[in-house]
């Protein structure tokens, strides 16, 4: 291992611009000309729009345009997609009601889109959004998932009973003939608790039109600029693909939310031309809580059959799974197929199966949020484990060790064939950092100061790298999920790689280096990492579902294969050797048994000057790409443990201890990784004991500020314990599994299970909040009392 | 946020005579509830009037048996004045717990008491330190000050000057806090005078900052945690949202009431 090759702690590159204020979001740009719009949103949940009067805000100070959805209708600008068809039990295809960027007709949740006012300051685009009079006829409102299909609401025509599909996968019955033969069932009902995805800089658009080249330009806050592209151009018909650039500059984290093409850069683009000015609308926290798509929602039945040697012989799932008003980007997908086929987790479960019925409500759009479907699976399957275990009268980690697969490749019941791992290995590593052995002692001097201490155990598995393009394509996914690389390599012998994966806080201008460093041998400062511009990357898949390193950098490696192939073609002329002699190491092309050898850099200007070899028989110059499909997903998996003690009397949980010990295969740099670890799980904790995104009946979202959203603060976290477990991705040339994820996966179902341990029972909800937590300890009293 | 008319007077007498002669104005202290109120376009004043500027509503002083602090007091001032962790430590390290240094560096004494925001910490000291309230125009009791959420005894145009606490032989504040907001879901300040104790609960009720008057005559007798057992506050007066229920708040008045009364007591 090199300084700054793979596996090298190496200081993010990145960091020096961000922490002094020099990086450049979208906010930061600022077009000659600029106008801005401010987006009138709907105070009802659910509400027929009469009439929208715009004439007493287009005569107000500074106002330059009002637009309705009437507008973008009249130039055929077409709604917001769902990239992912399901088809339900009965081979329907998903119910998908339309989506218009502005209201045409009807409001479907608070913050909907009603109309945008575009004036030369922000100040007057809101004074003058007061002045539009819309008449609405309030309509009632569905905001529980668990009763959309039995509700007056009806949020789409074509949908009578709100339903979007139901979906099912694995064998039912299978499942049912386990189930029949179980010594002990255990079933759970849960409820994973909706969550506003909150990333540091909100969402952003700055909308461009040059009349001279009918060219567009969006700089928007995307995780991935090309789809963007590609999803305005095809499907909404703003701009074509060719005349639309799309740039997402640095980006201050996404967690899912900026996956999505929303309403607002739609706007701005379509705008832009038709005011002759560039557009500006960035989000105010306010906006961001109530039209970034949220995450989760979940309404779940579960049940786990055990045989009588206390091995898991079936499981059965049914979830209603909250889609919100509109079906978003990639919502379809995560409930299902990012969901359903992580139900085996590490476990050898002979018969599965998974129903979802998928509704729609009037609230924001669900899509995908750090993790999408897998924290879901996983805290199902690790709450329904960790209460088998417990109904059994087994410790907890030595029942998951029985269950858990050890022979590989393993074809799940749902779908999945998992590579590698080694899941005994991450859970004694994890016993043995977190201390297991001495944990009752440590309860008992909790129990001496009146306080409640419980351990609980999370160990998950997700499918990461997502994913080869026809397997994907086979189930509904509408595009590709492969990714492109070029390395650039100049003269003087620096490179530029343009990547499709987009970097929002995972550090790639540092790791792609590390990758480039280690295989051609040159300083790291010598590389640069060139990503979110369609005008500069040919194509790209994004960043989301912990892809970058297992494909994005799986692309790079490949590309960086051609580059080593072809400077050696050009090596062999200058070192006048057969090519088949030429070796290329540490840097350095050599001939083979000779002292003969010549600098990576060297080579490059050879390749540009052309003068040792025919420009006929060899083309002049160094620069390589590829596109690289994956054959299968990666699995990262891991134990994680924690360790809690309650205080009875408040209510307050504080996490004492955290073990995470996970396999993220080949890993490039230690230092990030854990940094992943750390956020993830810090996200995970989130969701167990904060965070929860709460509507009223009428569908007024009641946690619309940080006031009533409680996200997690370093006060609320320990200080984690992180190990590691190495079985390398068999899937991928570089042996990376991702690790993005992790955390927020593996980190719910730990907390709660550390909890109802502490209780003594499983009556407990996230977010496990203080109230919560002290009514649970009333009932967990209560026996004690009557004794 | 809309349009205002922006003044910055130098004394108390021109704020005023500002205040006297604009329509519709506010006076901005330091701003905590005010402005995200205004960006929120629920309030707009006419005209904003800024007491930053007036250098008589600031400083601490000791004077024998109490201690006061003018108005403009940030309360990172506070939390680390001499004077104040000398005399009323417990007033000291109530204000440590507000907010966050973004808020302790900005937000004033003056601000929080006239807007008596029914979670603010600040209306307990003064309820459980018994202190009083100067303004340009008189001096109010704290226990006539304040009159419910939102609400106080100032009248239009009126402007706190400073606050007067008389020390206590022991005090305590003990705060349980929204876990999101920070504000106090339930504070209990608990402070022994010669005359007897005073027991002030922000947070909880439903109508604002109240007294406790059997936890105030059950600790006069004995200054102990345990005299407060089988006390309990009445929980139809108690505030009621998704971060707490009536139950649940009624509940950490207890446990908070018998905490301050603890950490006062070590204190010794």
């Amino acid at each position: 291992m090199t300084a700054t090759g793979i596996g090298a702690p190496v200081r993010r590159k990145e960091d020096q611009r961000f922490v002094t204020g020099q990086g450049r979001y979208v906010d930061d740009f600022n077009r000659p000309g600029q106008a801005y719009a401010y987006f009138l949103r709907s105070p009802h949940a659910h509400a027929i729009i009469r009439s929208i009067d715009t004439g007493p805000a287009m005569i107000m100070p500074g106002v330059i345009a009002v637009f309705t959805g009437d507008d973008l209708a009249a130039d055929k600008i077409g709604g917001l997609i769902c990239g992912w068809m399901i088809h339900s039990k009965d081979g329907s295809p998903m119910k998908a009601g339309p989506h218009p960027a502005l209201a045409q007709g009807k409001v479907r949740y608070v913050g909907d889109h009603v109309a945008v006012v575009i004036a030369e300051t922000l100040a007057q685009a809101k004074d003058a959004a007061e002045a539009i009079v819309v008449d609405y006829d309030v309509l009632p409102a569905v905001v529980d998932p668990a009763q959309a299909t039995k509700a007056s609401a009806q949020v789409h025509d074509v949908s009578p009973d709100n339903t979007v599909f139901n979906w099912h996968l694995g064998n039912k019955d299978e499942a049912e003939a386990a189930f029949a033969r179980a010594k002990h069932i255990t079933t759970i009902d849960l409820v994973n608790n909706r969550l506003v995805p909150n990333p540091i800089e909100p969402r952003a658009a700055v909308g461009e039109y040059d009349p001279g080249t009918d060219n567009y330009t969006l700089y928007t806050t995307s995780q991935n600029p090309h789809v963007a592209r590609l999803v305005l151009s095809a499907f909404i018909g703003v701009a074509p693909e060719h005349k639309l650039r799309v740039i997402a500059p640095d980006v201050g984290g996404g967690f899912g939310s900026k996956i999505f093409i929303y309403a607002e850069e739609t706007v701005c683009v379509w705008a832009a031309k038709k005011v002759k000015r560039p557009v500006k609308w960035t989000s105010d926290r306010t906006e961001a809580f109530l039209s970034d798509a949220h995450g989760r929602d979940h309404v779940t039945h579960a049940e786990m059959a055990t045989d009588e040697n206390g091995r898991i012989i079936g499981l059965r799932v049914h979830t209603v799974a909250n889609l919100g008003a509109y079906l978003s980007t990639f919502s379809s997908s995560v409930p299902t197929y990012l969901y359903a086929p992580l139900l085996s987790g590490q476990y050898d479960i002979p018969a599965i199966y998974c129903e979802v019925d998928a509704v729609y409500t009037n609230t924001a759009p669900v899509d995908a949020y750090r993790g999408a479907g897998r924290p879901e699976a996983t805290y199902v399957l690790e709450r329904l484990v960790e209460k088998t275990a417990r109904e059994l009268g087994q410790d907890p980690a030595e029942f998951r060790r029985k269950n858990y697969i050890t022979q590989f490749p393993h074809a799940t019941p749902v779908i999945m064939t998992y590579d590698t791992g080694d899941y005994a290995a991450s859970l004694d590593k994890a016993l043995e950092l977190a201390d297991y052995k001495n944990f009752q002692q440590r309860k008992q001097e909790s129990a001496r100061r009146g306080k409640l201490r419980g351990i609980g155990f999370s160990s998950y598995i997700e499918a990461c790298g997502i994913a080869p393009s026809q397997a994907v394509g086979s189930l509904g996914a509408g595009v590709g999920l492969w990714e492109s690389a070029e390395v650039r390599v100049n003269p003087t012998g620096s490179v530029e790689v343009l990547t499709g994966s987009h970097s929002h806080g995972q550090g790639h201008e540092t790791t792609f280096a590390q990758l480039v460093s280690d295989r051609l041998g040159i300083p790291i400062d010598q590389v640069s990492i060139v990503h979110g511009d369609t005008d500069k990357v040919q194509f790209g898949m994004g960043t989301y579902g912990s892809r970058s390193g297992a494909v994005g950098m799986s692309a790079i490696a490949k590309a960086l294969d051609k580059v080593i192939a072809k400077g050696k073609k050009v090596a062999a002329h200058v070192l006048e050797a057969s090519e088949g002699d030429i070796e290329f190491k540490d840097g350095r092309f050599g001939v083979a048994g000779t002292d003969r050898s010549m600098a990576f850099g060297e080579i490059a200007l050879q390749a540009y000057i052309a003068h040792k070899f025919s420009g006929q028989d060899l083309e002049p110059g160094l620069k390589e790409g590829a596109f690289y499909d994956p054959t299968n997903f990666t699995f990262p998996a891991g134990v994680h443990i924690c360790e809690v003690e309650i205080d009875p009397d408040t209510g307050v949980t504080k996490i004492e201890r955290w073990t995470a010990v996970d396999d993220f295969g080949v890993i490039i740099n230690p230092m990030i990784v854990e940094g992943q670890v750390h956020g993830g799980i810090a996200q995970g904790v989130g969701q167990a004991l904060l965070e929860g995104a709460v509507y009223d009946q009428s569908g007024q979202l009641i946690t619309a500020s940080f006031n009533d959203y409680c996200m997690p603060r370093a006060i609320d976290l320990p200080s984690f314990q992180v190990g590691m477990t190495v079985t390398p991705c068999p899937s991928n040339p570089l042996g990376i599994k991702g690790c993005g994820e992790a955390g927020a996966i593996a980190a719910p179902p730990a907390v709660i299970n550390a909890i109802t341990d502490a209780l003594g029972h499983e009556d407990i909800a996230m977010p496990a909040t203080p109230q919560a937590v002290w009514r649970a300890a009333q009932k967990a009293r209560m026996p004690m009392a009557a004794e | 946020m809309y349009a205002f008319e922006y003044h910055r007077p130098t004394s108390v007498k021109e704020a005023a005579s500002l205040a006297g002669g604009a329509e519709d104005a506010k006076f901005l202290a330091g701003g905590h509830t005010l402005l995200p109120t205004m960006k929120l376009r629920l309030a707009g004043p006419a005209n904003l009037i800024d007491l930053g500027q007036i250098a008589e509503l600031r400083g601490i002083e000791r004077s024998g048996s109490a201690v006061t602090i003018g108005a403009m007091m940030k309360h990172a001032e506070v939390a680390t004045s001499a004077e104040v962790k000398e005399a009323i430590p417990a007033l000291a390290e109530m204000a440590e717990l507000i907010g966050d240094p973004h808020v302790r560096n900005r937000g004033t004494i003056g601000g929080s008491i006239a807007n008596n925001d029914p979670s603010a910490d600040y209306p307990a000291a003064c309820l459980a330190l018994n202190a009083t309230i100067v303004t340009n125009q008189r001096k109010v009791a704290a226990d006539d000050f304040f009159q419910g959420i939102f609400t106080t005894a100032l009248e239009e145009g009126e402007i706190i000057t400073r606050v007067s606490f008389p020390i206590p032989s022991q005090a305590a504040y003990a705060k349980f806090r929204n876990p999101a907001s920070r504000y106090a879901l339930v504070g209990v300040f608990v402070a022994k005078h010669a005359d007897g104790v005073r027991v002030a609960v922000t947070g909880a009720g439903s109508n604002g900052v109240f007294r406790v008057p059997e936890m105030e005559k059950a600790l006069s007798g004995s200054f102990t945690p345990d005299a407060l057992n089988g006390i309990a506050v009445p929980q139809d007066r108690m505030n009621s949202d998704i971060h707490a229920d009536a139950a649940y708040r009624a509940h950490l008045v207890g446990v908070m009431a018998r905490r301050a009364v603890q950490a006062a007591a070590a204190r010794g």
